[in-house]
C-alpha cells in the first residue's frame, strides 16, 4: 500500500491540463505553410509519394499527405511544416492547404449536423474499426486514452460494442477483406450516428491508393462527419478534433 | 554442393542459387533442420517464372552466420510431398505457396488459406467461408471473436473450442488487414513510395521494417551505408524496442486489472516516443529511416536530451517493476499461464521473443548481426518457462538492456554524412536477403530483380508469421479468461502478417 502511494507520488501529475494549447516537443510535422517563392513546381509535384501536392498554385492535400516531410526538406523556402497539430476538420476541402494559406484548420460549425452537438455534446461513445490500418493510428487512439491525453475526461470513450456506440472511428485504407465487417458494424450502431476517419490511409487510401486489395465503397455511401489527418494522427489532433465537432466552444 | 551460401544483406546473382529436382530439394532443406536447433527457415516462397513457379528456400545457420539458399521449379497443380510432414517449421510457408500458386501437397496436415491475398490462386475461397476446425460434442462449445475486436486493436477472427472455461483449441484466422503490400512494392516505382510502403507494413515496427527495406535496397544498388546511417538505425531500433516493450507491460497490467501498472507503464512509453518525435518529427518514427541517407542526423544536443530523458525514465521504470514483480496477485496470473514448451517453439519455428521465452536462442542481433551490432557483442535475454511470466520478464530485461546499449551509443555521436546518395540502379537478375531483429523478432525481406534491374518479386516476412501459432498453442488447457494476457504478452502483428 505504502509502496503504491510512493509510486503515485513519484509519478506526479501527468495529465496535460490544456489539451487545446499544449505545445508538442521538438520538431513535428503538423499543418504546413506554403510560401509564394518560385520553385520548379513539376519537380515538387513529382517528389510527393502520394500525389498530395498540386501545382499552380501549389497546394498540399492533408487528406493524402503522409507527412514524410520530403517536400519541406527539398524545398525548405517553399514548404514548412509547423507544429500546429489542430488540423482536424469536417470539411474535406479545408484539408487542402494552398500557397500563402496560414489560417488554422477548423471544424466548420455551419456544416455540423444539428443533432451532433445537441445529443453528443456531453457524452460520446465511439466504436473503432481498424480496416487495414497498420496499427499506428490505432496506437495513437489508445494513447488518446492514456493518463496524459485522457480523452475520457471529456466524456469521450471507446466502447466494445457498436450497440453501445454513437459513432464509428475508421482507421486504415479499408481492405476488401474488411469491407463487410465494417458495414455490419456501422449498421449495428443506433441512429443518430457519426463517422470519423482517422489518418491519411482512412481519408484517402494514403500510400495504398491503387492497390486492388482495397474496397473503399463504404465511404461513398455516407457523409463523413470528421477528418482527423496524420500518419498517424497525433493524440492532440484526435482530442481537439472530436471536441471541436461535438462541443460548443467560445469563439 | 547443391546449395549456395550467403550472409545477411548480401546480393547474389539469381542464377547462383542452385536448382534441383523436388526430391533433392525436400531432402536438403528438411535435412538441414533435423536435430539442428541452430538452424531454421527464415523464408521459403515462390515466384512466377514464365509458366512455372520457382521455389526458393532460405535456411539460416545461427552458429556460422550463414544462410543456405536452394531452389526448385514446380507448376500450379503439382501434387508434391510437403516439407511440413517432415518438419513443422515449413507449415505456414507451404500454406502460402499453396494459396498463392495452387501448388498442392499430398500430406500437408493443415492446408488452409493464410491471408486471402487478393492475387490468390483460387478466388472462390473467401474469407467469410474459412474452414474452421470443429469438434462434434455435446459437452464442448465454440466461442467466436472478431474480426473486429473489443478494443482499439487490429482485426482477426479467433475461434475457441472450450470445455466450460477451459480452452481445448484455438484457431486464429487472419487476412483482414491484407492491403497487397508485396504487390505494391512492384507497382510503385519511386524509391520514396517503396520506403513509405515499408513504413506501413506494421506501424509498431516502423524502424524494423524500414531498416530491412533500406538494407535490401542498398545492397541491391551496391551502396555501402555509412557509419552514421547504421548508427541512427541501430539507435532507433533499440528505442523502438524500449517504447513497445514498455507499452506492452502496460497492456499486460491492464489485462490483469492492475490499474497502477497500466497507467504508469503507459505513461512511461510517452517520453521515449516523444523523443522519437523530437529527433525525426514523428512519434512512431515514420520518415526517420531512408535508404542511402541519414535523414535526421543524430546530434550531440539530441544525445544530451536523450540522456536526460533516460535518467528520469529509469527510476520510475525500475520502481514500477519492483512493485509489479512482487505483487502476489500479478504473479499468480503470470506464472504457468500460457506455457509453450521448448520442443513446441522449436518445432513450429518461432523467432524473437516468442522463442527466447522457452530457452530457444533466436536473435538476429547475435546470430546474423547487422548495423552496429557486430561490435556490441549482444547477448540475447533467454528465459525458460515459456509462460506469460517469462514473456513479461523478457520485456523488463530487454528494456534495461536496450537502455544500456543506448547509453553506450550516445557516448560517441558520429559526424553525419550529408552527401546526397549516389545510387546505381539495382543490379539485374539478383537476389538479396535482409534480416533485422525488430522488437518482436526476426524480420526478413527478400528482393529479386529482373534483367532490367526492376523489382520482379518482393517478399516480406514479419516475425508474427511464425509466432501466431505459438499463441494458439499457449492458450491450450488455459481458462478462456486468461486469453487476453496470453495475447498481450505476445503482442503479435496483424498487418505485418496480412501484408
Amino acid at each position: 500500500m505504502f509502496d503504491n502511494v510512493k509510486i503515485v507520488y513519484h509519478q506526479g501529475k501527468q495529465f496535460i491540463t490544456d489539451t487545446a494549447n499544449a505545445k508538442v516537443p521538438g520538431i513535428f510535422r503538423g499543418r504546413p505553410v506554403i510560401s509564394f517563392e518560385k520553385v520548379n513546381e513539376a519537380e515538387l509535384v513529382d517528389l510527393c509519394p502520394v500525389d498530395a501536392i498540386s501545382g499552380n498554385p501549389v497546394s498540399i492535400d492533408l487528406g493524402k499527405c503522409t507527412f514524410c516531410g520530403e517536400c519541406a526538406k527539398q524545398f525548405p523556402n517553399k514548404i514548412r511544416f509547423t507544429t500546429d497539430y489542430k488540423i482536424s476538420t469536417n470539411d474535406r476541402n479545408r484539408l487542402i492547404v494552398k500557397e500563402g494559406d496560414e489560417e488554422p484548420i477548423e471544424v466548420d460549425p455551419e456544416k455540423v449536423r444539428n443533432e451532433i452537438r445537441r445529443i453528443f455534446g456531453r457524452s460520446l461513445k465511439l466504436r473503432q474499426v481498424s480496416a487495414g490500418g497498420d496499427n499506428s493510428c490505432e496506437m495513437e487512439l489508445n494513447a488518446a486514452n492514456n493518463v496524459q491525453f485522457d480523452i475520457s475526461r471529456y466524456g469521450i470513450d471507446f466502447v466494445a460494442s457498436p450497440r453501445h456506440a454513437d459513432g464509428i472511428v475508421i482507421t486504415g485504407p479499408i481492405t476488401e477483406n474488411m469491407a463487410e465487417p465494417l458495414q455490419i458494424c456501422y449498421d449495428a450502431i443506433p441512429e443518430p450516428k457519426i463517422i470519423v476517419l482517422v489518418g491519411t490511409d482512412a481519408i484517402s487510401g494514403g500510400i495504398h491508393v491503387g492497390s486492388s486489395a482495397l474496397d473503399r465503397s463504404f465511404l461513398d455511401k455516407y457523409p463523413i462527419d470528421l477528418y482527423i489527418p496524420g500518419n498517424p494522427a497525433h493524440p492532440l489532433t484526435i482530442v481537439n478534433g472530436l471536441l471541436d465537432l461535438t462541443r460548443k466552444r467560445k469563439i | 554442393m547443391i546449395y549456395t551460401t550467403i550472409i545477411n544483406n548480401q546480393t547474389i546473382s539469381i542464377s547462383d542459387i542452385p536448382e534441383m529436382n523436388y526430391n533433392e530439394f525436400i531432402d536438403l532443406n528438411t535435412g538441414f533442420l533435423t536435430n539442428s536447433p541452430e538452424k531454421h527457415c527464415v523464408n521459403y516462397f515462390g515466384y512466377p517464372v514464365s509458366n512455372q513457379i520457382r521455389l526458393i528456400c532460405c535456411i539460416a545457420d545461427d552458429n556460422t552466420h550463414q544462410i543456405y539458399l536452394s531452389s526448385c521449379f514446380v507448376k500450379s497443380g503439382d501434387q508434391l510431398d510437403s516439407f511440413t510432414a517432415r518438419n513443422f517449421n515449413f507449415e505456414k510457408f507451404e500454406r502460402e505457396i499453396h494459396e498463392n500458386f495452387g501448388v498442392d501437397y499430398n500430406d500437408h496436415p493443415w492446408l488452409k488459406p493464410v491471408r486471402y491475398a487478393k492475387n490468390r490462386f483460387d478466388p472462390s475461397q473467401t474469407i467469410a467461408n474459412y474452414p474452421f476446425f470443429s469438434i462434434e460434442s455435446d459437452e464442448l462449445h465454440e466461442v467466436g471473436v472478431g474480426p473486429i475486436h473489443a478494443g482499439i486493436i487490429e482485426p482477426g477472427h479467433f475461434r475457441f473450442i472450450c470445455n466450460g472455461e477451459q480452452i481445448l483449441h484455438l484457431e486464429i484466422q487472419l487476412g483482414y488487414q491484407h492491403r497487397g503490400i508485396e504487390q505494391q512494392f512492384l507497382a510503385k516505382k519511386k524509391l520514396l513510395q517503396r520506403t513509405t510502403i515499408a513504413e506501413s507494413i506494421a506501424g509498431d515496427t516502423v524502424v524494423g521494417h524500414t531498416t530491412a527495406f533500406s538494407h535490401v535496397w542498398e545492397s541491391l544498388c551496391g551502396f555501402q551505408p555509412s557509419h552514421d546511417m547504421e548508427y541512427a538505425r541501430t539507435l532507433a531500433l533499440e528505442l523502438e524496442r524500449m517504447a513497445v516493450h514498455t507499452g506492452d507491460l502496460s497492456a499486460v497490467c491492464t489485462d490483469i486489472a492492475y490499474q497502477l501498472g497500466s497507467a504508469v507503464f503507459g505513461r512511461l512509453r510517452t517520453p521515449i516516443i516523444n523523443f522519437m518525435q523530437e529527433w525525426g518529427g514523428n512519434r512512431l518514427s515514420k520518415g526517420l529511416i531512408r535508404p542511402g541517407r541519414n535523414q535526421f542526423p543524430f546530434t550531440p544536443e539530441l544525445a544530451q536530451r536523450l540522456a536526460g530523458i533516460l535518467d528520469v525514465y529509469e527510476p520510475d521504470f525500475l520502481e514500477m517493476n519492483e512493485q509489479l514483480f512482487q505483487l502476489p496477485s500479478a504473479l499468480s496470473r503470470f506464472e504457468r499461464t500460457g506455457v509453450v514448451s521448448y520442443e513446441d517453439v522449436l518445432s513450429i519455428g518461432t523467432v524473437g521473443m516468442a522463442a527466447r521465452m522457452s530457452g530457444l536462442s533466436r536473435d538476429i542481433r547475435q546470430s546474423h548481426p547487422f548495423g552496429l551490432y557486430p561490435e556490441m557483442n549482444h547477448e540475447p535475454i533467454i528465459k525458460h518457462h515459456g509462460d506469460v511470466y517469462s514473456r513479461v520478464q523478457i520485456r523488463k530485461a530487454e528494456v534495461k538492456q536496450s537502455m544500456q546499449y543506448i547509453r553506450n551509443l550516445i557516448q560517441n555521436v558520429p559526424e553525419s554524412s550529408e552527401n546526397e546518395p549516389v545510387f546505381q540502379s539495382p543490379k539485374p537478375n539478383s537476389f538479396t536477403l535482409s534480416l533485422v531483429e525488430g522488437w518482436r523478432g526476426e524480420i526478413c525481406h527478400c528482393a529479386i530483380t529482373d534483367e532490367q534491374g526492376e523489382l520482379a518479386h518482393y517478399k516480406v516476412k514479419d516475425p508474427s508469421f511464425h509466432n501466431w501459432l505459438a499463441l494458439a498453442l499457449a492458450v491450450r488447457n488455459n481458462e478462456i479468461s486468461d486469453f487476453p494476457i496470453c495475447n498481450k504478452s505476445f503482442n503479435l502483428s496483424y498487418s505485418g502478417h496480412d501484408l
